[in-house]
């Protein structure tokens, strides 16, 4: 059983073209993929499908199994905990210290601080922010920000991660380092759709499946077996 | 994940800070509060006024209630003096009649003095005679046997039960208390308005983290929460602020009009609201609107950002 499945999706906004059409592809669990094309093509439009912070205006969405189109906003938040997201623009809460950003998934859980502690403090030093974890986010550096984003959507251990341009921010160099973060998330099971147009980063990772949009269509290409 | 710990974990201190989710300086809360503060202010003046309007009057009715007035209209060639001695007798005999006082001649004359002026000769003049009846309580229903007995024994008598009067009486007192009901209405209706306004001003401006908040998985009844918190504290303040200042105003006035009750001014404000003190129950539904007003502040902030947050996937 796949955990997304798309089928014939496509999405207009009032009564314009569509963004997105004919869209037909699934994400099986403990999968890698890029979502990738020009700027404007979709990827962030495809993402929020994804999510389920877009309806589609046609076709089907399945997400673990379930009719996205039957579920109630109850259901969706409890899928929502079984995905973890990182945005482009980071979306860190400003007046929460990086350790209170990372542990906000937790929180809105309703999960006791003192239980949560240590496994938030391990994140925050496994992806280099141990010395970071009281600082607000708008003394962070654009990378340092990058790594506390990924770390909120990496606490929940998630099934499936989406990511939009998570190295969009950050030197070729931070850049790689970032998706090795995604790359040890992967082996230890999770799917992960990482958005981007960074060719140079997808070429370090031929056997990822690439998935293309453009023109509001999508491409799949399957990629290089390991 | 699993890199080695180092020993040291972060002191409590540095970690936990129950930082609220909705930062406290993003939501117009000082508006708010002096909003809310003004209209308790206002709304438990209304309300401890109509409830001093309604005791008092129910002092204006039991006092008029008590009382009937015998008038004796005096025919040409009648004894006005026997007439009213004859009427008063029938009066004092009557079942449930406390005291008889007889308007006399002279006093008769002081009652017309300041309409028609002094030292004038009422014998040329045919001025009915009132007797004042003090009823005993709980006997103001036996009047029957008194008319007929003053029909019998005194004609030109009429007996005056003061109907007309108390129905006037009571028709005025219930329009003030519906008055200030209404006042009241209004006055929770505004502060409804401002507090949705705020509200919607609080989600507007803090939309970017409800989203992310949706995102991470939390459930609308905890982002409800997070808002819900912030505008009770903010209506326990602006109901308290509000509160205790009525409840100054009406100790202060209370006070005031007992040191300058003998005043034109200071009686006319007695005659309205008795001795102006409110008395424990007043200061109770002052306390009760204040409670309430804090309550509505959140109960309303709490549905107006779950109506929000169902358009919101």
């Amino acid at each position: 059983m796949s955990l997304l499945r798309f089928d014939n999706v496509g999405l207009r906004y009032g009564v314009g073209a569509e963004v997105v059409r004919d869209l037909n592809f699934d994400i099986a669990p403990q999968s890698f993929q890029f979502l990738t094309g020009p700027s404007g093509a979709g990827k962030t439009t495809m993402l929020r499908l994804m999510l389920l912070s877009l309806r589609p205006t046609r076709g089907t969405i399945r997400i673990f199994g379930e009719d996205a189109a039957k579920l109630d906003k109850d259901q969706i938040t409890a899928l929502r905990r079984r995905i973890g997201v990182v945005f482009q623009d980071f979306r860190l809460l400003d007046h929460l210290t990086t350790y209170e950003n990372v542990a906000l998934p937790l929180r809105v859980m309703g999960r006791d601080e003192r239980g949560y502690r240590a496994e938030v403090v391990e994140l925050l030093r496994w992806v280099g922010l141990g010395d970071r974890m009281y600082a607000l986010p708008p003394v962070l550096s654009g990378g340092e920000k990058q790594r506390a984003a990924i770390a909120r959507a990496l606490i929940v251990r998630p099934e499936l991660l989406l990511a939009d341009e998570p190295t969009g921010n950050v030197d070729p160099s931070l850049a790689r380092r970032l998706l090795r973060l995604f790359v040890e998330l992967h082996k230890s099971g999770t799917a992960v759709v990482i958005a981007t147009h960074d060719l140079t980063l997808m070429d370090q990772f031929g056997y990822a499946r690439r998935l293309v949009v453009g023109e509001g269509q999508l491409k799949i290409f399957e990629g290089d077996p390991p | 994940m699993n890199a080695s710990l180092p020993p040291a974990m972060p002191p409590d201190s540095q970690l936990k800070r129950d930082m609220p989710l909705v930062p406290p300086d993003s939501i117009a809360g000082r508006a708010l509060v002096v909003v809310i503060a003004i209209m308790t202010f206002l709304a438990c003046l209304t309300a401890g006024g109509a409830i001093l309007v309604a005791e008092a009057s129910q002092g204006w009715r039991a006092d008029v209630s008590r009382d009937v007035t015998i008038q004796i209209k005096p025919k040409p060639g009648d004894d006005v003096e026997t007439l009213e001695a004859a009427a008063a007798g029938i009066a004092a005999r009557a079942p449930g009649v406390a005291d008889v006082h007889a308007y006399s001649k002279a006093e008769s004359e002081k009652l017309l003095a300041p309409w028609l002026g002094e030292g004038l000769d009422l014998g040329q003049l045919p001025i009915p005679r009132l007797i004042v009846v003090h009823m005993q309580s709980g006997h103001r229903e036996d009047l029957e046997p008194l008319r007929a007995a003053l029909a019998a024994g005194a004609p030109g008598a009429s007996l005056d039960d003061h109907r007309l009067w108390l129905s006037r009486l009571d028709t005025m007192a219930d329009a003030v208390v519906v008055f200030a009901v209404a006042l009241f209405a209004l006055m929770i209706l505004a502060m409804a308005t401002a507090i949705g306004f705020a509200t919607r001003g609080a989600m507007a401006g803090n939309r970017e983290i409800i989203e992310v908040l949706h995102f991470v998985g939390a459930a609308d009844s905890y982002i409800a929460r997070q808002f819900q918190g912030h505008f009770l504290r903010l209506g326990f303040k602006g109901a308290a602020i509000g509160g205790a200042a009525a409840a100054a105003f009406f100790a202060v006035a209370a006070l005031v009009l007992r040191w300058g009750g003998g005043s034109a001014g200071g009686e006319e404000i007695a005659a309205l609201f008795g001795a102006f003190a409110l008395g424990l129950p007043g200061y109770a539904a002052i306390l009760a609107i204040c409670l309430g007003i804090a309550g509505l502040t959140g109960f309303l902030s709490r549905e107006i950002v779950f109506r929000q947050l169902r358009g919101m996937l």
